[in-house]
């Protein structure tokens, strides 16, 4: 397969460009949607990045947008075409969390960041492929089967928004939304070569997110460029009456925050936690990334996390418990799949607990399965102090060692280190191994137990061209500091303006 | 903490869980989510004497509102996901409960 021309909006255009160049009617908001549609439909089956594109829908928006320029003049994504990751909530277009049992389900109402995104003029152009309800660590628990990542189509995109990732890095969106329970947005952001940002707990609405560990789960955006991510969250943050755990915060102009400037920040570098099981060519990678923040200025500080390295056991207690509670409403009657009866059943009785058991059956993979078996053991009587108690007592001690590093003596302004201890991995490969599955997640769970704004960005390639993400940690809120140093570094690099093989063979 | 579950302990679990396991289902998580377990009881080892458990990183909660009456889901909307939903009625219907 070829590219499409050199003058295609998609391969070239950020989100600011695409912005700018329909408010100035440089480009009809129609011309942009047409041709993202085209490299969808181009591109896409090599991928499987979407489980559903809306064309019809997408044309007519960006019909409606360019009929009223005044309106749309001073949008901040203007004509800008999204993906959305399949667990956010589409008024009148199927949602399915990548599961059998959400297969035809049709949402009633739009997520807040649904509303947010089309009231800033985006287009929404699909829903995209991702890990069922969001468990995983490589975008194989689809029930649609996997996505491939653009970089080597054996290989996964990292998951759980894999399908997210994919669409930003082989251009067929400048921007998309992915949800992040444990790494989901930053992970496959590092795999698949892009920008991810999970913002601090609270900062983005999840109304309408199905929920995985609502405790843990929050939305962001992937984009090509920090500026992208920072123009995007712009949108999606601040509070919402829908949802009590959004925040009361103000939101700051995040782009103003990108100055290149990081002389005097102070960057710690947890070296205990990182200096095992890292791969080599990750480690240089990353090591790299830190010399050219120093080089703009920036200082490197040890820092300790002591309590880190016990953050994937904790995650996985904590999220399976909170998800076999929330994953309880699927029992076959308000919505989404129900399992008819079989055999005897059919013939004589089938009784309300036989249904919802065969509905789960069903209607739920494997993952999942385990996932609400293993959340349902922690949280029984008799195991509940043992493991669940126990996990967010430890979930305290790392809140603490975070605390420590940004406020203690000689506090630091972000934490550094690998988004993933491996480059993109081979499709199958730990499939069978659900705990070496897990560790996939080690550097990036205990942002997300400790509630704070974490973001990968690209920071080079291994020597087989796979992507490498550099993730940075920061204090509650503080995102523009994340956005800048982000910037800082992104701004000596030309790792986002490199191209897929897919884009380029 | 057992190191591998029985064959009875993940059936006993999966009723819990509201999830029928075939054969194959209960062998694979009895020694899955052993493993899992063993592996998170490095957690069980740590001293957390006096630490209190965190269940939510919120700090204040942005829930106080007005308590006004205001438009909710229509019915219909509400059902039209429903495997089986009784529209005329209003109603979820379920496989008979009673006799």
């Amino acid at each position: 397969m070829t590219a499409e021309p050199d003058d295609s909006i998609a391969v070239v255009a950020t989100v600011r460009d695409v912005r700018d160049l329909v408010r100035s009617r440089a480009r009809s908001a129609v011309e942009v949607c047409r041709d993202a549609l085209s490299r969808i439909a181009a591109v896409d089956p090599h991928l499987h990045a979407f489980n559903t594109v809306v064309a019809d829908r997408a044309l007519a928006r960006a019909e409606s947008i360019d009929r009223d320029p005044d309106r749309w003049r001073d949008a901040p994504l203007a004509g800008v075409p999204v993906a959305l990751k399949d667990n956010l909530c589409t008024r009148d277009v199927r949602t399915t969390a990548s599961s059998r049992m959400l297969e035809s389900f049709v949402p009633p109402y739009d997520a807040t960041v649904v509303s947010r995104l089309e009231a800033a003029g985006a287009v929404i152009v699909g829903k995209t492929n991702c890990d069922e309800f969001a468990m995983g660590s490589s975008n194989e628990n689809s029930a649609f089967g996997p996505v491939h990542n653009p970089w080597a189509l054996d290989r996964t995109p990292g998951g759980t928004s894999g399908g997210s990732a994919t669409a930003v890095a082989a251009r067929l969106t400048p921007v998309a939304l992915g949800s992040d329970t444990g790494g989901s947005i930053r992970q496959p952001a590092a795999m698949c070569g892009v920008v991810g940002l999970k913002p601090t707990y609270g900062r983005v609405s999840r109304y309408g997110l199905i929920a995985h560990a609502s405790s843990l789960d929050q939305i962001g955006p992937l984009g090509r460029t920090v500026h992208d991510v920072a123009l995007t969250l712009g949108v999606l943050a601040g509070p919402d009456p829908a949802d009590a755990t959004s925040a009361l915060e103000p939101v700051p102009d995040y782009t103003a925050a990108l100055t290149g400037d990081v002389r005097g920040a102070r960057i710690g570098v947890p070296r205990a936690l990182v200096e095992q099981g890292v791969d080599a060519e990750v480690s240089r990678a990353v090591n790299l990334a830190l010399d050219a923040l120093k080089w703009r200025g920036a200082t490197l500080v040890d820092v300790d996390l002591p309590h880190a390295r016990y953050a994937i056991p904790v995650y996985y207690l904590i999220s399976t418990a909170e998800a076999s509670s929330n994953l309880a409403r699927y029992d076959g009657v308000r919505y989404g799949f129900r399992a008819e009866a079989e055999g005897p059943a059919k013939a004589g009785h089938y009784s309300l607990p036989e249904m919802y058991a065969k509905t789960r059956a069903r209607g739920f993979g494997a993952e999942v399965k385990r996932r609400i078996m293993l959340g349902t053991y922690v949280l029984s009587a008799g195991y509940y102090d043992a493991y669940y108690l126990k996990a967010q007592q430890v979930r305290t001690l790392i809140l603490r060692d975070y605390e420590q590093a940004f406020t203690g003596v000689d506090p630091v302004d972000v934490i550094a280190m690998p988004t993933s201890p491996t480059a993109a991995f081979r499709i199958g490969e730990r499939a069978a191994d659900p705990l070496q599955m897990y560790l996939a997640d080690v550097f990036t769970v205990s942002a997300s137990l400790a509630g704070l704004p974490a973001i990968s960005v690209p920071c080079g390639f291994t020597a087989d061209r796979l992507p490498v993400g550099l993730q940075l940690t920061g204090r509650r809120f503080d995102e523009a500091t994340l956005l800048r140093v982000a910037d800082a570094y992104e701004r000596d690099t030309g790792w986002s303006k490199q191209l897929p093989p897919i884009l380029s063979r | 903490m057992p190191s591998r579950f029985t064959r009875d302990e993940v059936a006993a679990i999966a009723v819990l869980a509201s999830l029928e396991l075939d054969a194959s289902e209960i062998e694979l998580f009895a020694r899955q989510l052993g493993d899992i377990l063993a592996y998170a009881d490095q957690v069980r080892q740590i001293d957390t004497t006096g630490v209190p458990p965190t269940a939510s990183v919120v700090a204040r909660l942005a829930a106080d509102r007005p308590d006004e009456v205001r438009p909710s889901l229509d019915r219909d909307d509400a059902l039209a996901n429903a495997p089986d939903g009784a529209l005329d009625a209003g109603f979820f219907r379920v496989p008979r409960v009673i006799g």
